[in-house]
């Protein structure tokens, strides 16, 4: 019989074993199906470390893919501390590039200075607006924000295919769904000449470092650390926890919103349907990877980035398909989850050693 | 009272338990009998190990050392199989615990019948059962309707249920953890009575206490238990009040007395307040508190003082009514607004809305002024000022923790009840609000916690208690009302009211009644 004994408090550098620990087992788990693919494991992942790690090129393709997994997972990382379950990254990711190509593609004109903070600004703004939705109808109405924020996600790509196929639709396009292309003063400075990485890094690791701030230095922060730990009390001590939740929720969607400015005023230049390839949903597993810690979803979001970088290169090679890459992120979050149980609990095995309770 | 005869069989037989969790000893060696005919009571606070040497013997944990042993229709006591509570029933021993175990959605009777019947029976043996049952409860005197839903119970008669479960079963031990604790003052008369007609029938019954009124009044022999290990076992009528009470704590107990004082101006007033609906509504409630004095809201749990203090707390807006704090109304409810007007809420749930566990004990001890000036600045946290304001906090309300930057969770209750009096009490409120404050803590934090009460009406504040013990409201109380199915009556000096009055209002009967 197995039985749970609640461990005491958890050391920082427990946590941080979990997480590589699970992303290890994820790996391991992995080989079984490269295994049956007919691969040499070791080759395998050989290939993908010098594909996401081997060369200046590669490494600098691994950080573009990063920058918005990095967002998004702060997105999530930052909403579920206050157990706001926004699921809607992906959404709030395609709202943002749609405001940024809005403003970006000549809705105003100016030089760069006005303009990338301008398109900067929507995007973070629109994503935080999708996310105010399903925030208010939690507060006001008690609905579950994990159905409303899914769902959205399915309204805002078809309310975005609608656009790139109507009033945004490129002329010159040759009748491509796509936007027109962002104006050279709006988009994102590079960071390297030859390179596709730009400032979304930037933006970011700057993000990143000021949701760490907040969280651990600010009134908010701590009101937001306390309302996801135990509402009640928080109500309870005279928290706004309603107001909590709207600051975490537009924080949240804002966040996701740049990444979706990253990918197209940095990266793509132009707006389609198929811009994210789920950044949304692995910001998820990136968050929980890194234990919902602001820094650590740096460190998550390279590992997945290197993982997603690494399959596409390993697959060029040898012809297996990257799905792999799906396969191993997605065990992975199930190793985080089950990691949770180890750190939470002491896990034994014999029936005659009891549950450890506090005696009463 | 009439006690067992001497040359009783022994029943049950504990041999020197240990069971430790952890670096935590909690029964340390106790040995225990108890014989045909007898009523134990195990007596000891929070924490003393009643519980758990009560779950070992009953299955639910395994002991390290020591055995259980039990005798088998007046045989010599064998071991029990450790650590199953299906050999403890088969052993017969029954177990009420604290905490009903019940089906709330199905008849009395299936409870009682749940388990007892094999799966691949093809009949059911309701008849036979109704008639043993029926004969079990013109014996004991443990009435109550068998086709009742239990949710349509009341908390008394689910006790019965519980203990007719267990007689159904044909227990010959009986073990009752805390069964007063639910419990009007009457009720607890009638189950007295019941247990002793049942130990005159042949049943051994353990009881666990920390009242010493009642272990005094209906037992035979008295178990004392501290820090794990048994400290004094007495036949119940060589033994004071005052000895066990020491016993029990280890060392003097000094009473808390409340000095005469004068009350001063009105500071809060509700009228008419109703809010809620269902069971734990209000209905009009009037209250008015004065400077200087200690208002006492007497009931049985579930009688809308949740409510009430919801209400108070600035959690819950009322549907009727005013509520008043020297003069300015609160119309809607907002938590802020109370803390910020001078009202200090204690919760009666502390680990729920008390503290949160997984922020330090500093954190905690700020967090209900937070945007305070002392607390940040331009919304930026001023971590020294909160540690410094902390550890002053540890000091003066002697907060037992590893530091001001240890998570809250891991303090014991007393030291989580001390956190929510010293963030409460530092800012010098007018009003203090302390629903249960001494529930499930033992006799020192009690001690503090009535001390600090005192001192907040010694200041000038009002005080309004809400506690279902009824000597902590008689000992700190200068007036006292009852709340009943959401009704508050008049509040009226304690030193006209005497416990049965209040016992017999607490169960709902009028003033006019009770003369």
């Amino acid at each position: 019989m197995i039985r749970f004994e609640p461990r005491g408090p958890v050391a920082v550098s427990r946590m941080v074993g979990v997480s590589v620990t699970a992303a290890l087992a994820a790996l391991v788990l992995a080989a079984i199906p490269m295994l049956f693919a007919g691969l040499s494991v070791l080759e395998a992942y050989g290939l993908m470390i010098k594909g996401a790690w081997g060369s200046l090129f590669a490494f600098t393709e691994m950080l573009t893919r990063a920058a918005p997994l990095i967002l998004t997972g702060l997105a999530a990382a930052v909403a579920f501390r206050a157990k706001l379950w926004n699921i809607g990254a992906e959404g709030q990711l395609y709202a943002g590039a749609l405001a940024a190509v809005a403003v970006g593609t000549g809705l105003i004109s100016g030089p760069s200075f006005v303009l990338v903070p301008a398109v900067i600004l929507a995007g973070a703004l629109a994503g935080g607006l999708v996310m105010l939705v399903p925030t208010l109808l939690k507060t006001r109405l008690g609905v579950d924000e994990v159905v409303t924020t899914l769902l959205l996600n399915f309204v805002i790509l078809l309310f975005v295919q609608m656009m790139l196929e109507g009033p945004m639709q490129d002329p010159m396009g040759m009748g491509w769904p796509q936007s027109e292309p962002i104006l050279d003063e709006a988009a994102l400075p590079k960071l390297m000449d030859r390179m596709r990485i730009h400032w979304g890094l930037i933006i970011a690791l700057t993000a990143s470092l000021g949701v760490y701030f907040l969280l651990k230095r600010t009134v908010w922060g701590f009101e937001i650390r306390a309302v996801g730990e135990n509402a009640s009390a928080a109500r309870h001590a005279g928290i706004p926890v309603t107001a909590t939740f709207i600051r975490v929720g537009l924080l949240s969607g804002a966040l996701a919103g740049l990444a979706g400015v990253g990918e197209v005023a940095g990266l793509k230049g132009y707006l389609t349907a198929d811009l994210s390839p789920g950044f949304g949903y692995s910001g998820i597993v990136v968050a929980m990877l890194a234990g919902l810690s602001p820094i650590g979803v740096v460190f998550a979001a390279l590992f997945i980035a290197s993982i997603f970088v690494g399959a596409d290169s390993m697959s060029r090679a040898t012809g297996v398909s990257n799905y792999l890459a799906d396969l191993i992120v997605a065990i992975s979050l199930l190793c985080v989850l089950v990691s949770g149980l180890f750190l939470r609990f002491r896990i034994r095995l014999a029936s005659t050693r009891p549950a450890q309770e506090t005696a009463k | 009272m009439a006690r067992p005869a001497k040359d009783a069989p022994v029943l049950l037989r504990l041999d020197g338990i240990t069971k430790r969790f952890g670096a935590l000893t909690a029964n340390d060696g106790v040995c225990l009998d108890l014989k045909q005919g007898e009523i134990l009571a195990l007596l000891g606070e929070n924490g003393a190990g009643k519980t758990t040497l009560m779950n070992i013997l009953f299955g639910h944990y395994v002991a390290d050392e020591g055995a259980v042993l039990v005798s088998r229709d007046g045989g010599e006591p064998a071991q029990l199989e450790p650590g199953s509570p299906h050999a403890a029933l088969d052993a017969r021993i029954g177990m009420v615990h604290q905490h009903f175990t019940l089906a709330e959605n199905l008849s009395v009777l299936d409870n009682i019948l749940l388990g007892t019947e094999k799966i691949s029976a093809l009949k059911s043996a309701r008849t036979p059962a109704r008639s043993k049952l029926e004969d079990l409860m013109t014996r004991s005197g443990l009435t109550v309707g068998l086709d009742m839903r239990v949710s349509q119970l009341s908390v008394g008669e689910k006790q019965r249920v519980e203990i007719l479960k267990a007689l159904y079963r044909d227990a010959r031990v009986l073990v009752l953890d805390e069964p007063t604790a639910v419990l009007t003052p009457q009720e607890s008369d009638t189950l007295f009575a019941i247990l002793k007609k049942l130990a005159a029938a042949g049943l051994g019954i353990i009881f666990i206490s920390h009242k010493l009124a009642e272990v005094m009044a209906s037992s035979h022999r008295i178990a004392v238990l501290r820090g794990g290990a048994k400290v004094a076992d007495l036949p119940t009528d060589a033994c004071s009040q005052r000895q066990l009470a020491e016993l029990m704590v280890g060392h003097e107990v000094s009473e808390t007395v409340r000095d005469a004082r004068t009350p001063g101006a009105t500071l809060f007033i509700l009228t008419g307040i109703s809010a809620g609906e269902g069971r734990e509504a209000l209905y009009d409630v009037d209250l008015d508190l004065k400077s200087g004095e200690i208002l006492g809201i007497a009931g049985v749990s579930g009688n809308g003082q949740t409510m009430l203090a919801q209400v108070i707390s600035g959690l819950e807006t009322p549907v009727a009514g005013e509520m008043r704090l020297e003069g300015s109304a609160f119309s809607h409810a907002n938590a802020r607004m109370m803390i910020d007007a001078g009202l200090a809420r204690i919760p009666e749930d502390r680990h729920r809305d008390g503290i949160v566990g997984a922020m330090t004990v500093s954190e905690n001890l700020a967090i209900e002024t937070i945007r305070k000036p002392d607390c940040q600045r331009f919304g930026l946290l001023r971590f020294t000022a909160m540690r410094d304001k902390a550890k002053a906090m540890i000091d003066a309300y002697d907060i037992r923790c590893q530091g001001e930057d240890s998570p809250a969770r891991l303090l014991s209750g007393g030291n989580i009840q001390k956190i929510v009096l010293a963030r409460t009490l530092e800012g010098e409120p007018k009003v203090v609000l302390a629903a249960q404050p001494s529930r499930g803590l033992d006799v020192g934090a009690t001690s503090e916690v009535y001390r600090r009460l005192l001192d907040a009406r010694a200041r000038g504040a009002g005080v309004l208690l809400i506690s279902e013990d009824l000597d902590e409201l008689m000992r700190l109380s200068d007036r006292i009302a009852v709340i009943h199915r959401g009704h508050l009556s008049a509040a009226e000096p304690t030193e006209t009211l005497d416990r049965g009055t209040l016992g017999l209002r607490m169960a709902g009967h009028t003033m006019e009644a009770a003369e």
